[in-house]
């Protein structure tokens, strides 16, 4: 079988994937977690109870949440060249990227730190920690496990969505399916890019796991 | 110490309020350990989380070491708290923090140097007995173990008060046992006054020594353990001291045994030194009448013996009548028990 993709396009491939990932999961992560804090926190009967963020922080999640991620990335372009000069190439990926993953992960962290026991929260609460104490002492290192698991489920959702950024020029391995093995007809770099896509996936959900269960003692 | 006078807790609910406390007064004093007996649902938990602020009061007022609740908000109350200890049914322990982590977790909430810190957790856990266990986690303990770090977490701070929220309910006879000699140990080596609700009433008689009992909301009991233990007076404190001593003979047997034998049955009761006289020795003694034991048992309440004892007496009948009052006069209370 024919192919015209060489090794050098795959490295490229796989880097510009993870500058993607690591990029807009870094952004996308703190704003994420600040997201999923003020959910719980905020919520009626939580914390620091406040409707109006609440109600607020809620909805605007939502909307986001339901864009699927091509449309997301299209619908963001004025937004995307306001932020980084460029709608295109990597760092045009990134913003849309980035928007598309905060949300996932506040709510991810949102579910996470509502499985929390409350008893642990009554007992900081008994020991006189202040609001920002229970958060940081007894919270967050109470889900750490799972906000691990979330985080892990965030970033494969993210791969995916890398996948799209092809169509504004953001490269990675998903464009690189796109454009040789599909437009192209060239099998074998969609074979590569799909098992290399496979081999990602697998690897950072069995990361996930481990630090998961090293997070949660087991 | 802990003072709460005519205390309401209403809960706003959609498909109606819920009280769970009605006018709540009681006086916990310095050196106490006052425990709050009900079954669930009595408010016993509301109650208790009066007294840290963990609940605020719908209306009355609730005094801790003279010093009105009500009024105490923010950093005065995470203060207040920090002089209160408390410990829970299910031991509320980060599974993600070593034994060491979280006894020391209070003193790092009060931004204690390093090397206090690690002598003062050191201290609790010797304290505590858990020394060679301050790198294990929560998850690696047995129920007793967990609320021993339950217990020394607590105490980080040197609280003048101890909050005990069913503390050994999810904890076997033995275990339960050996944390209340602990919590007895922690009242008398550090003066701790102590508050603990429960619905074991093995709780109080062991060592407690005021009650309350508390029904739908209120408190239908409240006073020294040996005199709630020796009269109560509210079916439900009856049924609880019942939980624990036995003091009446099943209807059922009690018609057996008056079929069997003729005569008049009494039901006597022995408060402190008198446990230990002869006076039943003495009663036969002096009257002619017949004695038979159907039932005796004794127990230690505040290092006071409590005895009960139910006897069937024959005889003529000024005999018996004498047989009694001379029971009587001894300070034995007696009674007739009749069968229904």
């Amino acid at each position: 079988m024919k192919t015209v993709v060489t090794l050098e396009q795959y490295v490229n491939a796989v880097k510009e994937t993870f500058v993607m990932m690591a990029v807009s999961l870094g952004i996308g992560g703190v704003i994420g977690i600040a997201i999923g804090i003020a959910l719980v926190v905020c919520r009626p009967g939580g914390l620091m109870e406040n409707r109006i963020v609440y109600q607020i922080l809620n909805p605007i999640i939502n909307i986001f949440r339901s864009l699927p991620f091509i449309i997301l990335l299209v619908a963001l372009i004025p937004f995307t060249r306001w932020v980084v000069g460029t709608s295109i190439g990597t760092s045009g990926a990134i913003v849309p990227l980035t928007v598309f993953v905060a949300p996932y992960i506040g709510r991810l962290v949102e579910n996470s730190l509502l499985e929390i026991n409350p008893g642990i929260l009554e007992a900081a609460e008994a020991m006189g920690a202040s609001k920002w104490q229970v958060i940081w002492h007894f919270m967050l290192p109470e889900a750490l496990g799972s906000l691990i698991l979330s985080f892990t489920t965030a970033t494969i959702g993210l791969l995916g969505a890398t996948a799209m950024a092809g169509t504004v020029g953001g490269g990675g391995i998903g464009d690189l399916a796109i454009s040789y093995g599909y437009q192209r007809f060239d099998t074998v770099a969609m074979i590569v890019t799909v098992v290399m896509l496979i081999i990602i996936v697998e690897a950072l959900q069995r990361l996930g796991n481990y630090l998961a269960r090293k997070a949660r003692r087991e | 110490m802990i003072e709460l006078l005519d205390v309401y807790k209403t809960y706003e609910r959609n498909n109606g309020n819920i009280e769970a406390l009605r006018g709540v007064s009681l006086k916990v004093e310095e050196g106490d350990i006052f425990g709050v007996i009900g079954y669930s649902g009595a408010g016993k938990s509301t109650l208790i989380r009066m007294v840290n602020g963990l609940e605020r009061p719908t209306r009355g007022e609730v005094l801790v070491d003279g010093r009105a609740l009500s009024g105490i908000t923010g950093k005065e109350l995470r203060k207040l708290r920090q002089s209160i200890g408390m410990i829970f049914q299910h031991f509320n322990l980060l599974e993600t923090k070593t034994v060491f982590e979280n006894v020391a977790m209070p003193l790092v909430l009060t931004g204690k140097k390093r090397h206090e810190i690690r002598e003062r957790t050191e201290e609790l856990l010797e304290y505590v007995g858990l020394s060679s266990k301050a790198r294990s986690y929560p998850k690696e303990l047995s129920g007793g173990q967990k609320q021993r770090v339950g217990i020394a977490r607590a105490l980080a701070n040197n609280p003048r008060i101890l909050l005990c929220d069913e503390a050994t309910s999810a904890l076997d006879p033995q275990t339960t046992l050996s944390i209340l000699e602990l919590l007895r140990r922690i009242n008398c080596e550090y003066n701790i006054t102590i508050m603990l609700i429960t619905h074991e009433m093995g709780v109080i008689q062991k060592i407690c020594n005021k009650v309350a009992v508390m029904e739908k909301g209120q408190i239908i009991e409240q006073g020294d353990v040996i005199d709630v233990f020796g009269n109560p007076e509210h079916p439900t404190t009856r049924s609880f001291v019942e939980s624990v001593i036995q003091t009446t003979v099943p209807p059922s047997i009690l018609q057996s045994v008056e079929d069997v034998h003729r005569g008049r049955m009494f039901k006597l009761k022995f408060v402190g030194k008198l446990a230990s006289e002869p006076v039943i020795h003495d009663m036969i003694r002096r009257f002619p009448v017949e004695v038979n034991t159907l039932f005796a048992t004794m127990t230690e309440i505040q290092q006071t013996m409590l005895g009960y004892m139910i006897i069937q007496m024959d005889g003529r009948p000024e005999d018996i009548e004498q047989a009694a009052r001379l029971v009587a006069e001894r300070g034995v209370l007696i009674e007739e028990v009749r069968v229904p």
